[in-house]
């Protein structure tokens, strides 16, 4: 479902990404750990086509199709979606607004009918209230205001609405609390089918006893260096990444 | 004598000189009116070196001025609704019926009987200054006068619609007064367009009287005049409330230039617009706040839109004069660059000479946030759409503040249909 084929990319001058290799089938979800600034957001941000990270060599299959250059628009009409890991304040434009354009921006791109009003606000609600959103945060500026779980959990959200193929989730954990983390994760795992695919980027083990993964990937200065099963997660938050690192180095 | 080298007149300046010397004398304002000839004979079109124009020399762009518009015909339309028809500078329509304590009568029949008083009222101090206020003082014949009794609430908004005629190239000149009694209330929506090319020079001066409220519209439309300089003279006496928006789309070359003085204790200021520009357009908006008296308060909130070769103007200068104490000011002006070319020129200025006040003033200039455009094109908006999404929100934190709900739809709708044209 999602290939990435020996992708390097860079920022400025900067080489993040050096040859990472990874295929995530449908149905399967992968997770992907690694020190920080190893190059997990860098490589969340260049498969949805964030501009000014050039892909230098490599390739990103979504369902057989390259979409390194389509714009990230047409990426997400695909079926891509990803959860920032750091999500963007955007005053003036109310959430639910926002979550209706992009819902219908996604359907009008695949040639169906925009949702009306009234069909929207109850998907919208449903979908808040399962995540624990309240409504008036709804009413709000897009994040603006919201604490670091709040935009987590719109995230979640805005998955949940949008149905996306394939999802990618940039440390859509840090700053939940414990019972947001099983609320989050109860909607990601809402949304596991064998048609969908996942790849979630997480420092801590404890997401992955809820979301449990196919496979665990660790990231080292811009290359897998370790791919193993969800034994590996366990083994990472005994030892740390000590190995690994010394491994790229 | 005078040490100052002497200008050479432009042609548009000698021409603009034979008008005046070309009107007979006119009675009753005619000390104003000669007064405004002298100053407008040593000062000529105003340029760069003139502050408050440093940024849109006049002087410069308006080469030659075109044949003032013949007066319209003597007969005045009677118009639904309270609408009055400004064509050619001459009154030609005014409302049918008029509710109680609203009056509206041309200037013309006003200046025929008018008394010291109201002529001093016609002219004011403010703004006097400036060479085209004087120009609009020497020339303008006409236009209309609005009164509002005490105590009166006008609900319906008093439209002020100008145009002109078809035919030649013309410039067309304008006076309109507005007195708002004591405890009155009245919305005034000023809509500019033109059938020919237009060189417009309007003047509006109001006058609010103790706790008298005035919400103003000045509003530009898809047929305004090529070159226009709008003159907003307004004093604001105790308690009083004065909000002016500005919504300018349209036109080639724009001078929006208000004179505000707050002449009564308690009283509020609030002027704000949104200007949407592009091609080779140029708008210039030029406020000058005067806080004379104590415990005013200004607010000001101005946002610039602008692409392709387009350039904004926004100079806002707050004056707080000795003695104004507990003046509470707030000036922001914002604007967003949608192409290299494009250009803005933000200048807030405060001038304070009372020590208890609470001024502020805020101007950036900047661009659409690619991070912000990224996120929304993530979620399935094409870039176009994503930054309209932006541009919208950005523009509606200032229309937001628009009183009368039909003119904010309007600017709403215009707002979209601009953004879907730049697409
Ligand atoms: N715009 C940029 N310019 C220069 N360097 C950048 C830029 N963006 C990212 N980097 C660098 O690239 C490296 C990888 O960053 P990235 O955000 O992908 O790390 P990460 O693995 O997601 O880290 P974390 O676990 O802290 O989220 C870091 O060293 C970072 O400083
Ligand atoms: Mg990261």
């Amino acid at each position: 479902m999602l290939e990435i084929r020996n992708l390097h990319a860079r920022v400025g001058d900067k080489q993040i990404l050096h040859g990472v290799t990874l295929c995530v089938k449908a149905g399967e979800v992968a997770a992907i750990m690694g020190p920080n600034g190893s190059g997990k957001s860098t490589l969340s941000y260049v498969i949805a086509g964030r501009a000014g990270y050039e892909v230098t060599e490599g390739e990103v299959l979504l369902d057989g199709e390259n979409i390194l250059d389509m714009p990230p628009n047409e990426r997400a009409a695909k079926g891509l979606f990803l959860a920032f890991q750091y999500p963007l304040e955007i005053p003036g434009v109310t959430t639910h607004t926002f979550l209706r354009a992009a819902m219908n921006a996604q359907r009008k791109q695949r040639g169906e009918a925009e949702l009306t009003v009234p069909a929207f606000m109850k998907v919208m609600n449903a979908g808040a209230e399962k995540l624990g959103i309240a409504k008036d945060m709804l009413r709000r500026g897009l994040n603006v205001g919201f604490s670091g779980g709040e935009k987590k959990r719109l995230e979640v959200l805005q998955m949940a609405l949008l149905e996306p193929r394939f999802g990618i989730l940039d440390e859509t954990d840090s700053g939940l609390d414990i019972d947001a983390l099983r609320i989050v994760a109860e909607g990601v795992n809402a949304l596991r089918s064998a048609a969908r695919g996942f790849l979630v980027i997480t420092h801590y083990q404890r997401l992955l006893d809820y979301i449990v993964p196919d496979s665990v990937h660790v990231l080292s200065a811009g290359r897998v260096v370790k791919s193993g099963g969800k034994e590996l997660a366990h083994e990472l938050e005994k030892n740390g990444y000590r190995d690994y690192v010394a491994d790229a180095a | 004598m005078n040490p100052r080298v002497a200008q050479i007149k432009t042609q548009a300046e000698t021409s603009l000189a034979e008008f005046f010397s070309a009107r007979a004398s006119t009675g009753a304002h005619e000390a104003a009116r000669q007064k405004a000839v002298a100053l407008f004979a040593e000062k000529g079109l105003p340029h760069r070196r003139v502050e408050a124009w440093h940024y849109t020399d006049l002087r410069n762009l308006m080469r030659e001025a075109w044949p003032l518009a013949a007066p319209a015909a003597a007969k005045v339309a009677a118009n639904d609704g309270l609408r009055v028809d400004i064509v050619d500078g001459a009154c030609a329509g005014l409302p049918r019926a008029l509710p109680a304590g609203l009056t509206i009568r041309a200037l013309r029949d006003v200046l025929a009987k008018a008394d010291a008083a109201l002529i001093a009222q016609l002219f004011p101090e403010a703004g006097s200054h400036d060479s085209v206020v004087a120009l609009n003082a020497g020339l303008a014949r006409d236009g209309v006068v609005v009164e509002t009794a005490a105590g009166v609430k006008i609900d319906t908004p008093i439209e002020l619609a100008f145009t002109t005629g078809q035919g030649a190239p013309r410039s067309d000149m304008s006076r309109c007064l507005v007195i708002a009694g004591a405890g009155s209330s009245a919305t005034i929506i000023e809509t500019h367009a033109s059938a020919a090319r237009a060189q417009r020079n309007s003047a509006l001066v109001c006058w609010l009287g103790e706790g008298a409220g005035v919400d103003h519209v000045f509003e530009t439309t898809d047929a305004s005049p090529e070159l226009h300089v709008a003159s907003l003279i307004v004093d604001v006496g105790a308690r009083a409330s004065f909000q002016s928006f500005g919504f300018i789309a349209h036109g080639d070359l724009l001078r929006r230039q208000c004179f505000i003085r707050q002449s009564g204790e308690y009283a509020k200021i609030g002027l704000r617009g949104v200007c949407l520009l592009k091609g080779k357009q140029h708008a210039d908006t030029t406020l000058a706040i005067e806080h004379a008296v104590p415990q005013g308060e200004s607010r000001e909130l101005f946002k610039h839109i602008i692409m392709g070769e387009a350039s904004g103007v926004y100079q806002g200068k707050v004056l707080v004069r000795p003695g104004a104490q507990k003046t509470d000011g707030g000036m922001k002006s914002q604007a967003l660059l949608l192409s290299d070319d494009a250009a803005m020129y933000n200048k807030p200025e405060l001038e304070i000479y009372a020590d208890d006040v609470v001024c502020g003033h805020g101007a950036t200039i900047g661009e659409l946030d690619a991070d912000q455009v990224f996120y929304l094109m993530s979620r399935g908006l094409p870039k176009a759409r994503a930054e309209g999404v932006l541009i919208e929100a950005f523009a509606r934190e200032a229309i937001e503040f628009v009183g009368n709900e039909t003119a904010r739809a309007r600017f709403e709708e215009t707002l979209s249909a601009w953004l879907e044209a730049r697409s």
